[in-house]
């Protein structure tokens, strides 16, 4: 078992190298001299010259590549072209928001999603399983942004039961934290509910026709007891695994929630890096959001072993 | 639980303490001012960037030795002037209480330090340093500006509105080369900027300076005293309009800078809050081309675009169809400044295709594509590109409009290169009326090739007028040298004015007391309970 | 997923895929579409996305005006005889640029699929065959899978210019790595299987074999894959438009339709509501006759997702 946490663990680094590569060349080979977004308007050829020359640009990519991944494994993450802070400092200030928002993201929509697929398994074919499964192809494929915009119409503008936009840390309060959450979670667990409910449903499917239900039923277990102790306990690794691997979802899907309710988190940062070319910004972002999906899933694979007891190392 | 004696006792103590604990820092504030500017903060040098929120920066946490009141004259702000009978030497008294926020005085050492900075990048200040012969420290509180001839620029360029004013800065800020930018936050102005607070391109938040000591004679434009109401107040940014006004409307913050025309009629009739137009802070658009590049080194391909394009469609797709927020003016200096004019109105306000199609068949244009920049991610912008590119089509230009960001419109406009090399043809912006109505300073006339704005117009005759304006102290030749540079800005297509619109401050009704100046300023505004 | 095969195998390893004997023998292509539409919703979806294609491609023909022509003057209308669903914030006409919208949508989709199937496709082929490829660009593609494609997507449209194709090779990324996984596994899995050691021992060259009898086994997964791909990269382009880093705004795109129309939703809400809806019913169209194709091809990835 250790064995094998181990070599997990240490395939994550040449992962996290080469997503460093990645992000490096994409930006590095794009058109546009970092040295002029520094220098501003009113920089000097030999300024700009001096400026390249501090900041290494003079020297042969491959090098370069190696003075930056020295860097970041130093802690250094460099300073934002645009604001002159450091990109660490920037990126913790925003990382409290986007924590926020996917956690309660990820609860509700499991806490929704769970409950939505064993019914619709334990209806398969009726009218209730087909509710439920249209409606999450339709989560899939209704934007973000507009279930977004139709619940601020509905629950905010309407209703008045939640504000329009904002975010407020925990330390200014449980409620006013929590009641600004409540509209950018929900918008953002759409089709992350939709997703979970139907690998819910379809795993139950299948648990609930293997031989060991059968006896289970035919024991006398009722049918809850059968869903609820056989089927979705079995059910758990494939959907602890969706919910490692939609990761990236949630991801592209805070980018855009963010923007709608005006939470200052990570999505936001990078939105407004890419529109600045604020290279430094964007590489470390990417590369934060990248590890956390690494290691989502490196946490996913460790728990396979937990959950079922088939695999064995 | 204690006797009820002693209860309010215990109160007391507790809201004292409450009070010092959280005295100095951000006050728990009773009365805090929340405002969605115009564009986020994400850069903290009011010198170096021409971007108007940071001018607005600049006038929460620094101050002005000039300023002007409603009429525009200069007054005095944090100095007083004399003037030396021959008209050449400018004597500079700074007045007293003047501190910095860290507690030290602000110093004639720190006015001078602060306008060498802002005159090397100004186009005021430029002008101004030309005919500087020496400007030197006197003692703690006095400078003088000598200059070469006699001229009346001192007070224009020193009480410089809009575009870059000349803030002062401490000194040891002020020495910072114009290549790197400042990224201290102490001023002397009637707001502190608190620093943990700042989130660059989110929020900013701005406390009451309680050390600032306001001039005695009542605010008027920017001049008179900058009494300070309010204890905070938050910049907050929002990305999308749409949700700005839904927090307007859920009371959630005080204060829109320039909300969209279109969003006008959701709050227009609600009397929660009240709408107002702010006349010096409206806007001139402006058509620019690179004359470097073909082909708009050739004249004639510069009088057809001026021909082509027409004011009305621009101004529609920015504040509503045929709405009163939006003017055409033919002026290139604003219609309601004192250069006002109205050479050859006929030819920029409407448009002419059949006349710039004729000019197109004598040239014998080839069809290359005129690379245009659009901007699409400001409100006043995004509707810029589309029109001028239908208009030059139908004038039979071939137009590739490439759509970007704004940033990127700044640094591609800066490229001289050709068109496939990074370069451009085209552009388009908004100007303020009063950097708009200046002509020493507005960037869209300075045609010195080199040293001009972006698009590097050469014409001589126009940087000799600029220079003779400078030094002319006769108003009435003022207005007589400002028309003729209007005449030989059009006749040379150096810009095609576009039309003036105004934006739309929105406010929560309980505030009251903006000022109508060049900016918007905080000082001055009330908010009721 | 080890394999997966395809109706035409020389010997279908037909081990533990019970649906796969009724699809396959009768073979072809007609089976399958009638197998797709046997029931309701996948009808309907059919019907749907038919008639979406039907306006794309008839778009001049269907009444509709200049969806690029502006006319400020008539901006902000709302339906009527003239403008049938109204005018935008630049006077153009909205139905004019829904129905040219499909257009965009569908070739973005199309375009997305055609290029990450092509890329994943040769990735994947190489992978599963050379085992000094496999080591090298695996690890590339493991590095692409990690980083989240919405913002790869948004790095590569604001580095390097916003145009349609650039808009298509910055959706198209993200999705080769999956594909070229896929058809490495699928590979690996055939490589050993005896008819395929048999040809190679008959001296087959090595495209021959790919070309003959290992590609055919990624037929089925690569159409199911590909309505997902198809789906998805029409919802990529809503959102990149959405952010601002899209197809350039004046093209008549769905996406760029709800950029424009965000400043007046709580004015016209139709304006985001009407392209939304497009959006929607096409993605969830082609979802569901994804699903359906998935449940008769691939019952194996069915249990997966």
């Amino acid at each position: 078992m250790l064995g094998f946490v181990v070599k997990r663990v240490l395939s994550a680094v040449p992962v996290l190298f080469m997503v460093a590569i990645i992000v490096f060349m994409v930006l590095r080979l794009s058109p546009g001299d970092p040295a002029v977004m520094i220098g501003g308007p009113n920089a000097t050829p030999d300024q700009l010259a001096a400026l390249r020359e501090s900041m290494g640009l003079n020297k042969p990519l491959l090098e370069q590549l190696f003075i930056w991944l020295g860097a970041i494994a130093q802690g250094d993450f460099g300073v934002s072209l645009v604001s002159g802070k450091p990109v660490a400092a920037l990126v913790m200030d925003r990382f409290g928001p986007t924590l926020a928002l996917s956690l309660s993201t990820v609860v509700l929509a499991v806490a929704v999603a769970i409950p939505l697929g064993v019914i619709a398994a334990w209806q398969q074919g009726k009218w209730l399983d087909r509710l439920v499964m249209t409606g999450s192809v339709l989560g899939f494929s209704v934007p973000v942004f507009i279930i977004g915009y139709v619940l601020i119409l509905i629950f905010a503008r309407t209703l008045g039961w939640f504000p329009v936009q904002g975010y407020k840390p925990l330390s200014a309060g449980f409620h006013d934290f929590a009641i600004r959450l409540v509209l950018p979670s929900v918008t953002l667990s759409f089709p992350y509910i939709a997703l979970i409910a139907r690998i819910v449903r379809t795993n139950v499917i299948e648990v609930m026709n293997e031989d060991y239900i059968r006896t289970a039923r035919a024991k006398g277990m009722t049918e809850g007891g059968v869903l609820m102790h056989h089927a979705l306990g079995n059910a758990a690794v494939p959907i602890v695994t969706i919910i490692g691997v939609s990761i990236a979802m949630l991801i592209g899907g805070v980018v855009v929630t963010e923007s709608v309710f005006n939470i200052p988190g990570l999505g936001r940062l990078v939105l407004e890096a890419v529109l600045a070319r604020d290279y430094t910004v964007i590489q470390t972002v990417i590369l934060l959001f990248s590890t956390i999906y690494v290691f989502i899933n490196l946490g996913v694979d460790l728990l396979y072993g937990l959950l079922d007891p088939r695999i064995r190392y | 639980m204690p006797p009820k004696s002693i209860r309010p006792g215990i109160f007391k103590t507790a809201l004292l303490s409450l009070c010092l604990s959280t005295a100095g820092l951000a006050v728990q504030a009773e009365t805090t001012v929340t405002a969605v500017m115009h564009a986020p903060l994400r850069a903290v040098d009011p010198v170096i960037s021409t971007a108007y929120i940071l001018r607005n920066y600049g006038y929460m946490v620094y101050d002005t030795l000039l300023a002007r009141d409603s009429k525009g004259q200069p007054q005095p702000q944090m100095a007083s002037w004399t003037v030396s009978d021959d008209n050449t030497t400018y004597t500079f008294t700074l007045r007293d209480g003047l501190k910095f926020h860290d507690g030290a005085p602000v110093t004639a050492e720190d006015a001078v330090a602060s306008l060498k900075r802002w005159s090397q990048v100004d186009k005021t200040g430029q002008v101004m340093a030309s005919l500087l012969s020496d400007m030197s420290v006197v003692d703690e509180k006095t400078f003088t500006m000598t200059f070469s001839e006699p001229t009346g620029i001192a007070l224009i360029a020193l009480s410089k509105p809009s575009g870059l004013a000349p803030f002062i800065l401490p000194k040891a800020a002020a020495e910072t080369p114009i290549s790197e930018p400042i990224t201290s936050t102490i001023g002397s102005g009637p707001f502190k900027f608190v620093e943990a607070e700042y989130q660059p391109g989110v929020g900013a938040t701005f406390i009451k300076n309680e050390d600032y000591v306001p001039r005695d004679e009542p605010a008027d434009g920017l001049a008179g005293g900058k009494v300070v109401k309010i204890d905070k107040v938050v910049w907050t940014t929002m990305p999308d309009s749409m949700t700005a006004v839904s927090a307007l409307l859920a009371g959630e913050i005080d204060f829109y800078e320039q909300i969209p025309h279109d969003l006008l009629p959701l709050v227009e009739g609600n009397p929660d809050f009240t709408a107002d137009v702010y006349r010096k802070q409206g806007s001139q658009n402006l058509a620019r081309m690179n004359h470097t590049l073909p082909p708009f080194d050739n004249p004639k391909m510069r009088e057809a675009v001026l021909l082509a394009l027409g004011q009305q469609p621009m101004l529609d797709a920015q504040v509503g169809a045929a709405s009163d927020y939006g003017t055409i003016c033919a002026a290139v200096f604003g219609c309601d400044s004192l250069y006002a004019s109205d050479y050859r109105a006929e030819d920029i306000i409407q448009p002419h295709p059949a006349e710039a199609k004729a000019i197109l068949d004598e040239v014998g244009y080839d069809g290359t594509p005129i690379m245009l920049m659009h901007a699409t991610d400001l409100n006043n912008l995004a509707p810029q590109g589309p029109v001028i590119a239908q208009q030059l089509r139908d004038a039979g230009f071939n137009v590739d409009m490439v759509s970007m960001d704004w940033a990127s419109v700044v640094a591609r406009r800066a490229s001289k290169a050709a068109v496939a090399d990074g370069g451009w043809n085209m552009f388009s912006t908004t100007n303020v009326l009063p950097d708009v109505g200046d002509p020493i300073g507005f960037i869209g006339v300075a045609a010195g090739g080199e040293s001009a704005w972006f698009g590097w117009p050469n014409v001589p005759e126009i940087e000799a007028l600029r220079g003779k304006l400078a030094r002319s102290s006769d108003p009435a030749e003022q207005k007589q040298i400002g028309q003729e540079i209007d005449k030989l800005v059009i006749d040379n297509g150096v810009m095609v004015p576009m039309g003036e619109f105004y934006n739309v401050t929105v406010k929560s009704a309980k505030l009251t007391g903006q000022l109508d100046a060049e900016a918007p300023v905080f000082w001055n505004i009330e908010k009721a309970e | 997923m080890t394999q997966t095969p395809a109706p035409d195998t020389p010997i279908p390893p037909a081990r533990d895929l019970p649906e796969m004997d009724s699809a396959a023998p009768d073979g072809g292509f007609g089976a399958l579409v009638r197998g797709v539409l046997s029931s309701w919703p996948s009808r309907i979806s059919a019907l749907v996305l038919g008639a979406i294609i039907l306006m794309a491609v008839l778009a001049p023909f269907l009444g509709t005006t200049d969806p690029v022509a502006i006319n400020p003057a008539l901006r902000l209308q709302g339906s009527g005889p003239e403008h049938w669903l109204g005018t935008d914030s630049f006077g153009r006409d909205v139905y004019s640029r829904i129905v040219y919208g499909a257009r965009i949508s569908l070739a973005v989709g199309a375009g997305t699929v055609l290029v990450s199937l092509l890329f994943g496709v040769f990735f994947g082929v190489i992978t599963g065959y050379f085992k000094w490829a496999d080591i090298i660009v695996m690890r590339f593609m493991d590095g692409l899978m990690a980083i989240p494609g919405i913002l790869l997507a948004i790095a590569l449209v604001a580095i390097s210019g916003a145009t349609l194709t650039t808009v298509l090779i910055a959706i198209s990324v993200p999705e080769i790595p999956r594909i070229a996984r896929m058809v490495r596994s699928v590979i690996l899995g055939v490589k050993n299987e005896p008819y395929v050691e048999a040809a190679s021992v008959l001296g087959t060259g090595v495209w021959k074999m790919v070309w003959r009898h290992m590609l055919p086994n990624t037929v089925a997964p690569l159409l199911v894959q590909g309505t997902y791909i198809f789906a998805s990269a029409i919802m990529t382009e809503s959102i990149l438009s959405f952010l601002g880093a899209g197809i350039p705004p004046e093209t008549p795109s769905w996406g760029n339709m709800m950029a424009d129309g965000r400043t007046f939703f709580l004015l016209k809400p139709e304006l985001i509501l009407y392209p939304g809806a497009m959006v929607s019913l096409t993605v969830l169209s082609v979802n569901m006759l994804g699903d359906v194709l998935r449940d008769r091809l691939d019952p194996r990835m069915a249990k997966r997702l």
